[in-house]
């Protein structure tokens, strides 16, 4: 789905969004609430400049609309893969901008994410995954790497991987393997608005998807190993 | 530092990780979390039928540093190099919950990672997502998160953001710091964009000199476990809270590093415009000559006081 026509159907109040290369920022109203709209579209590969871009987005809220709600739309084939992106330290402008995201949450805005286009990598690592809760919309692609780059970098067959992919939800790509890891909240279908205001008052919590991932069935070490340590300072 | 000292010193390029977590802190106080007689391997390799580590990886525990008493994980680069898996990151991530229950001096992060373990690729990559979120509490609580880089995949991938997230990274000259590896823009944008097999271009564009220069790493040192404790002991107790102050001034920095290299090709380029008349000769200087020459060349704000980033 566009950008335009997800905001449409998630803010029957009205919004309004700036385009600055492939990023967007602005505001919309949902249920007489106003949320602040920031994140990339077409399939933006996110380098040094949108990295900032994006910081400078999340500054401006902090800084000028306390407590505002903030929801990421993610649209992004990853990290920008250029020399000149590293010369630069592309990962401390990406860092800078989770940076900021984790800024917004401490000073009490509430931070969702939308993938609505694709999702991949470092791209969604610094943007969605910083989110508290992180949805998308049915159509959405989310991946890590395809299963034919996967082939090529760990010599597996891709037989196999097609095979293991049935049983496992660690391998593929797709929506589906990452609710089942705890990574995606939930599938927005139907009224977007009503999606995403209930997911507005939900409480801003800590950090659940393992045990998320644990209860779908699709990652249950995660919860497990991690309890495990901090718990071994009891039996030392 | 001499050649016999050089040649004494206690590399942590060439040990494993366990040497590293030993020779970081005081002598016969680490004690190990979930160590190799505990078993807890990968399960997912198991299925593809790759070999599984005892430790699957990563060696995590508690132990004392000068005294004071630290967390610590070490990374280790020869299995799967380095790269986070599920069990793997989980080991970090609980290790920096603990953090917040038993209370420690400081958490210390030797990292050696390509980042994402391909194999476990989702589970991998939400894996780093957990342990940047655990590290954030742990900041929040004000325990400061000491990243120490100097190994031989160097830090790359979600980690090389993670890295940048924590209070301080220490690196030495050989470690490399950077979000997508060589080989990754290489296969991206072709050996014209970028020759993974340059070693000189490689180290120039991602190596611990560089970063230190425009101030993505807070200390460079000798490749010296001793050197690495030294400096962990120095800044162990030096949080860097984040705040709005902090990340404003991180902001304007990094803005203005757009504006004045944004144009360069190479860090040539760049070394040259910080005003450094011997730039060509930056690569081949050692450590002690290196800091020398290039002192008065570090933007003055923040080098005494430690704000977050910014030379």
């Amino acid at each position: 789905m566009t950008v335009d026509h997800t905001l449409d159907k998630l803010f029957s109040g009205g919004y309004h969004i700036k385009k600055d290369g492939l990023v967007i920022s602005g505001f919309g109203v949902c249920h007489g609430q106003t949320v602040a709209i920031i994140g990339t579209i077409d399939h933006a590969a996110i380098g040094i400049e949108s990295a900032f871009t994006l910081a400078a987005a999340v500054l401006e809220v902090i800084q000028h609309f306390p407590q505002r709600p903030i929801l990421l739309m993610v649209d992004t084939q990853g990290q920008r893969l250029t020399q000149r992106d590293e010369l630069l330290a592309n990962n401390s402008y990406l860092a800078h901008l989770a940076k900021c995201l984790e800024l917004a949450h401490h000073r009490g805005h509430r931070v969702v994410s939308l993938v609505y286009g694709e999702a991949v990598s470092g791209g969604f690592f610094a943007t969605g995954m910083m989110a508290e809760r992180a949805y998308a919309l049915p159509d959405a692609q989310i991946r890590v790497m395809a299963l034919q780059a996967m082939t090529r970098v760990t010599k597996i067959p891709l037989e196999q991987l097609d095979e293991l992919c049935k049983t496992s939800a660690i391998f593929g790509p797709g929506i589906t393997n990452f609710v089942r890891l705890g990574i995606i909240e939930d599938v927005w279908q139907g009224d977007l608005g009503n999606c995403l205001d209930r997911a507005l008052r939900l409480p801003a919590d800590y950090d659940n998807r393992a045990e998320l991932g644990c209860e779908r069935g699709g990652r249950e070490w995660a919860a497990k190993v991690a309890f495990r340590v901090r718990t071994s300072a009891e039996k030392a | 530092m001499n050649l016999a000292e050089w040649r004494e010193r206690d590399s942590l390029y060439e040990a494993s990780a366990r040497r590293r977590v030993l020779g970081l802190l005081d002598q016969h106080s680490f004690q190990e979390i979930l160590g190799p007689a505990e078993r807890i391997t990968s399960p997912h390799l198991e299925q593809l039928g790759f070999p599984v580590s005892f430790d699957d990886g990563v060696v995590i525990g508690s132990g004392l540093l000068n005294g004071k008493k630290v967390l610590i994980a070490a990374q280790e680069s020869g299995f799967m190099g380095g790269a986070v898996g599920e069990v793997h990151g989980a080991k970090i991530t609980g290790l920096l919950q603990l953090a917040l229950i038993s209370p420690v001096t400081a958490v210390l992060l030797v990292l050696d990672t390509g980042g994402v373990r391909l194999h476990e690729a989702n589970a991998g990559l939400v894996a780093i997502s957990e342990i940047l979120h655990a590290a954030f509490r742990v900041r929040e609580a004000g325990i400061p998160i000491l990243v120490l880089i100097g190994g031989s995949n160097g830090c790359y991938g979600g980690m090389g953001i993670f890295a940048r997230c924590c209070d301080y990274v220490i690196m030495s000259e050989e470690g490399r710091l950077s979000v997508a590896g060589p080989e990754v823009i290489e296969t991206a944008g072709g050996v014209e964009e970028f020759d993974s097999r340059d070693r000189a271009l490689v180290w120039r564009t991602m190596g611990g000199k560089h970063r230190y220069l425009l101030g993505d790493a807070d200390r460079l040192v000798v490749d010296d476990i001793q050197a690495f404790r030294a400096v962990a002991i120095e800044v162990m107790q030096k949080p860097k809270p984040l705040s709005l102050e902090s990340i404003l001034r991180e902001h304007q920095c990094l803005g203005e590093r757009l504006v004045a290299y944004g144009e360069c090709k190479d860090a040539f380029d760049i070394w040259k415009k910080l005003g450094i008349p011997e730039f060509g000769a930056i690569p081949l200087m050692d450590n002690d000559s290196f800091h020398a020459i290039v002192k008065p060349y570090l933007p003055k704000e923040g080098t005494e006081e430690e704000t977050e980033h910014d030379r």
